[in-house]
């Protein structure tokens, strides 16, 4: 170990002290976009995990609202019944993905076709290509929420960003996304907003070009759920972190036997080492 | 240090064998027998755990290259592939990304020990150089393994380095055409990354031989700093240092496994999960989190030729610190006042990698360009002028007289608690 004399812990103290006050009062000099708050996620922290419900709502909510504009095209049908996902059966999926129409082909004459959806198909994209998505959409593109979950980050400074490399907290994304969705409000009086944009408290610049997606009762959920607009938002935003991160479940435990296996392996090893020097003075 | 070989053949096999390939007699007197000081701590424990993340990165690539696919339309797709559809892919993708950046915060621990006992100071200059050697390379391969992934931070991390080649006068542009293939970031250059991120880590595993070879003509250095001078000042490598290594490559791989299992993507760019858009430039283009402090040297310098020439020199000057460094006494221990240097020098370090993730402007601007002068000051005046004027304190006279005096003051440290 490096053997710090009392004069020089100060003085490295006193460094590191200077070096904490300076960053952080610049830190706070930054930007107009409001903080966005930790929300409390079930699949958070080290025992986090999906609830089955509430993915499963947030497909509803994807499918009755946001696939009329947002593709999804990394994740499959057959998805939705795998484990650590919203738990829905395979025959369940069937239907599901039989409701959809998907384009396949060519067929043997060389011609395109429309068949139902399979559950080894990705979720059918609201357009054919970004080109037709932005001439829908006044020239913005509404992004793929297939990974949209883990692209999303929010401002978090100094020292967060530090804390949370031991706390774990992965959460960044998604809590944007959860706040966005009910960050739409009337601009201030002296905020010029431009034509076809609409005002949102979290998004950088304020200016967002999707209109307010959810309002009360936008769906009526199928297990007797209240859809306000908290309530649908916090599910289709679940809903996209399991999208972005399918195998988070698996991961998380998996950690767990790999953590006893080598706090164990830790611990068999310190006694040998220390039995193997007792050998020599050291 | 003489090599005399310990190995005894003991069957008839390995008798025939080790006359005709002495491959088990290299093996045994590299390795079991290998006389190590008998003094060192966890912090030399780092070699080995660097050997380790080399190792782990070479194989999970391997795997990862079966899935993945070099091409600007699909290299993407691909990715989310291999963490959907690939069996375990998921896993073996997060060991690669937060194997890159354990490797690095092993490398950086092992380089710094080497700053503070010394072992870069004769005759270890050659095993230092090749370490710096090793350094860069995986620097490189480092930055290209970034860009792999296609997504947005891959892009413009590709586009703002390769461009750092256009400053050199007159063949400038020509170089930087040549490295794309063509005139911009784009599939070419997405396909000789891949290839070149797939060769590079076999020739850092043929330096790293080199590194080694060259550790075992000189020997260890050790925390005190005196060379080895009799055969009770070493034990052998195995089982002492076996054991110790192993203890602590396990500690290593829970914070390995930290990372790997419940935080994956904090130490990467969450705008990579964004496909690469050449039309749509990110509101800040960082690199990743280690080679923030030489992106900070980079941007502190007001002219582009003069901000490449001065990052190219804040690695370079480490080829040449054997012989800046003009004191004969290798360990920080006996030098008082490298000793507070020394940690001036690793805040300062640690600064610059802060200020490499800021936007270069106002205060941010001017500390960079201070610590920026200080990290050159450290090398070119600081530890040249050091070495006359700092009074060393007494220096054992062997590695096993410090082990002794060691002892006794802890076992009269533990009597007097006793008492």
């Amino acid at each position: 170990m490096f053997k710090l004399s009392g004069y020089n812990f100060k003085f490295c103290i006193l460094f590191q002290i200077i070096f904490v006050l300076f960053f952080s009062v610049s830190a706070f000099a930054a930007g107009e976009q409001k903080r966005v708050q930790k929300h409390d996620w079930t699949f958070a922290g080290i025992f986090g995990h999906y609830d089955d419900a509430q993915l499963q709502r947030g497909f509803q909510v994807y499918r009755e609202v946001c696939s009329s504009c947002h593709s999804m095209n990394y994740v499959y049908y057959r998805n939705l019944a795998e484990e650590g996902g919203p738990g829905f059966t395979v025959e369940e999926v069937k239907v599901i993905a039989s409701e959809d129409m998907i384009i396949d082909g060519p067929d043997d004459y060389g011609e395109m076709f429309e068949r139902p959806g399979k559950p080894s198909d990705t979720f059918v994209s609201p357009y054919a290509n970004q080109n037709e998505a932005r001439a829908s959409n006044g020239g913005a593109y509404p992004p793929d929420f297939s990974v949209l979950a883990k692209a999303r980050s929010t401002l978090r400074g100094f020292p967060w960003w530090f804390v949370d490399l031991f706390t774990g907290y992965q959460e960044q994304g998604v809590d944007y996304i959860y706040a966005l969705l009910n960050g739409y409000s009337e601009p201030p009086e002296d905020f010029i907003l431009q034509s076809g944009m609409h005002y949102n408290e979290y998004y950088p610049g304020n200016q967002i070009a999707m209109g307010q997606p959810l309002y009360e009762e936008s769906v009526e959920y199928a297990d007797g759920t209240v859809a306000s607009v908290e309530q649908m938002a916090e599910d289709v935003s679940a809903f996209m972190m399991w999208a972005a991160e399918p195998k988070l479940e698996i991961r998380k435990q998996m950690g767990f036997k790999v953590a006893i296996f080598l706090f164990v392996l830790a611990g068999l090893l310190y006694y040998s080492k220390k039995k193997i020097w007792a050998r020599i003075e050291h | 240090m003489s090599k005399e070989s310990t190995y005894i053949p003991k069957s008839g096999f390995s008798k025939w064998f080790d006359q005709r390939l002495p491959l088990p007699r290299m093996l045994h007197d590299n390795i079991n027998a290998f006389p190590t000081p008998r003094n060192l701590n966890y912090w030399y424990t780092f070699g080995g755990i660097l050997t380790f993340c080399l190792v782990t990165q070479i194989v999970t690539g391997i795997v990862l290259a079966m899935h993945y696919t070099a091409d600007a339309g699909l290299a993407f797709a691909s990715v989310e592939h291999i963490m959907r559809n690939v069996n375990y892919g998921w896993l073996i993708r997060y060991i690669h990304a937060v194997g890159a950046s354990m490797f690095f915060l092993a490398v950086y621990v092992h380089i710094f020990r080497g700053l503070y006992y010394g072992s870069y100071k004769a005759p270890r200059e050659i095993l230092w150089i090749l370490g710096v050697v090793i350094y860069l390379l995986m620097v490189i391969t480092a930055f290209m393994g970034y860009v792999l992934p296609w997504g947005q931070m891959s892009f413009w991390g590709a586009t703002v380095i390769t461009n750092l080649f256009s400053v050199i006068p007159v063949v400038g542009t020509t170089i930087t055409e040549w490295l794309w293939g063509g005139f911009a970031v784009d599939n070419a250059t997405l396909k000789r990354f891949f290839s070149l991120h797939y060769l590079m880590p076999f020739m850092i595993f043929g330096v790293v031989i080199l590194h080694i070879w060259s550790l075992h003509v000189t020997g260890n250095n050790n925390p005190v700093g005196v060379s080895v001078k009799e055969k009770q000042d070493t034990v052998p490598f195995a089982p002492y240092y076996t054991v110790k290594d192993a203890f602590s490559l396990v500690c290593f791989l829970i914070l390995f496994a930290w990372f790997i299992f419940f935080n994956p993507n904090i130490l990467g760019h969450t705008d990579n999960y964004i496909m690469a858009d050449p039309l749509v430039t990110p509101a800040h283009i960082v690199p990743e989190w280690y080679l923030l402090p030489f992106y900070a040297i980079l941007r502190a310098i007001p002219s582009k030729l003069g901000g490449v020439l001065v990052m190219g020199a804040a690695i370079a000057i480490l080829f040449i610190l054997p012989w800046l460094d003009t004191s004969k006494v290798r360990s920080a221990t006996f030098r008082p006042l490298y000793k507070q240097f020394y940690w001036i020098f690793v805040v300062n370090c640690i600064a610059l990698g802060y200020l490499g993730s800021q936007n270069p402007e106002g205060l941010f601007l001017v500390a960079s360009r201070i610590c920026t002068a200080y990290y050159f000051i450290h090398f070119l005046l600081v530890l040249p002028i050091l070495g006359l004027v700092e009074k060393p304190k007494p220096i054992p006279e062997s590695i096993t007289k410090a082990v002794l005096e060691k002892m006794e003051i802890r076992n009269m440290k533990e009597k007097s608690a006793e008492a």
